[in-house]
């Protein structure tokens, strides 16, 4: 568990993830990777309308570099996939939605049980 | 784990009838959620309220203090008396600045039943998954708790980085 005095390196290395996820293009590959798993570079033109192929491959370069997404070579394409880190922050959500009905929960609970 | 839903299943020590007002007369919800709500719920209608500190628990009071005079709103959809009750909303919607108008909604299911000793009541929320990602971080990061939430987070981001 990471304490806040661990310092502002820690924080630094975060930032560009968020960065990232800045961008209306990359935003629609990321989604479309965390929905449909791992795709080639091809499938993401309708992510981003009129973007070049080009384009899109700096962006998808722009999202290796911060770590969400790696790709494997498959022919003369390439194929990319979500980090672990980024399904990490997917989980950590829903534990923290999911924590938040626990306390509605207690409070509707005190309300009912001991409330007139 | 199912990365769309949220399941609880609760017993509470009281009739269906006083859980089942708690939860579909608009004012007695907002008493224990934590929201002043205008008018009744209305199936198929909006309802639009405010965030207003619990009345419950002080200690949440207290965090959500910061986020008192929100709008806070919900489409309703289903209201069967002593059985059903659901709502659509934008989970996580607290930035004032940002319209949510055009985002999925997740939608949200009471349902109830008599049991020995009391009325169970199962919660369900579904359909996280049609969610942005970039919403789904800034819920976390924009959160009362939201600074333990976020060292966890990242925390959890790096230990997964060492792993390769």
């Amino acid at each position: 568990m990471l304490e806040l005095q661990d310092g502002v390196d820690t924080w630094a290395k975060a930032a560009p993830v968020f960065a990232a996820l800045g961008d209306p293009v990359r935003l629609a590959i990321v989604a479309r990777l965390c929905k449909e798993g791992p795709l080639p570079t091809i499938e993401f033109k309708q992510c981003a309308g009129g973007v070049s192929r080009q384009g899109i491959t700096k962006h998808l370069h722009v999202l290796e570099e911060v770590g969400l997404v790696e790709s494997d070579r498959v022919g003369r394409d390439r194929q990319w996939r979500l980090r672990a880190r980024q399904l990490a922050a997917a989980r950590e959500y829903l534990d923290w939605m999911s924590a938040r009905w626990d306390q509605r929960l207690e409070r509707l609970r005190a309300f009912v049980e001991d409330g007139a | 784990m199912d990365s769309d839903r949220i399941e609880k299943k609760i017993v509470l020590k009281a009739p269906l009838e006083r859980v089942w007002r708690a939860i579909s007369d608009s004012a007695r919800f907002g008493t224990w959620f934590g929201a002043e709500i205008d008018g009744p719920f209305v199936a198929g209608k909006v309802a639009v309220g405010r965030i207003a500190p619990t009345e419950v628990d002080a200690e949440v009071a207290r965090m959500q203090e910061p986020y008192r005079g929100l709008r806070w709103q919900v489409v309703v959809e289903r209201i069967e008396p002593m059985t059903l009750f659901s709502f659509r909303w934008h989970p996580g919607a607290v930035d004032p600045k940002h319209d949510y108008s055009n985002e999925p909604m997740t939608l949200v299911t009471f349902e109830l039943a008599e049991v020995e000793g009391g009325t169970s009541l199962t919660i369900t929320e579904s359909g996280f998954d049609q969610i942005p990602l970039d919403r789904r971080i800034a819920a976390i990061k924009g959160n009362d708790a939201g600074w333990a939430h976020q060292t966890r987070l990242i925390g959890k981001y790096l230990a997964l980085d060492d792993q390769g």
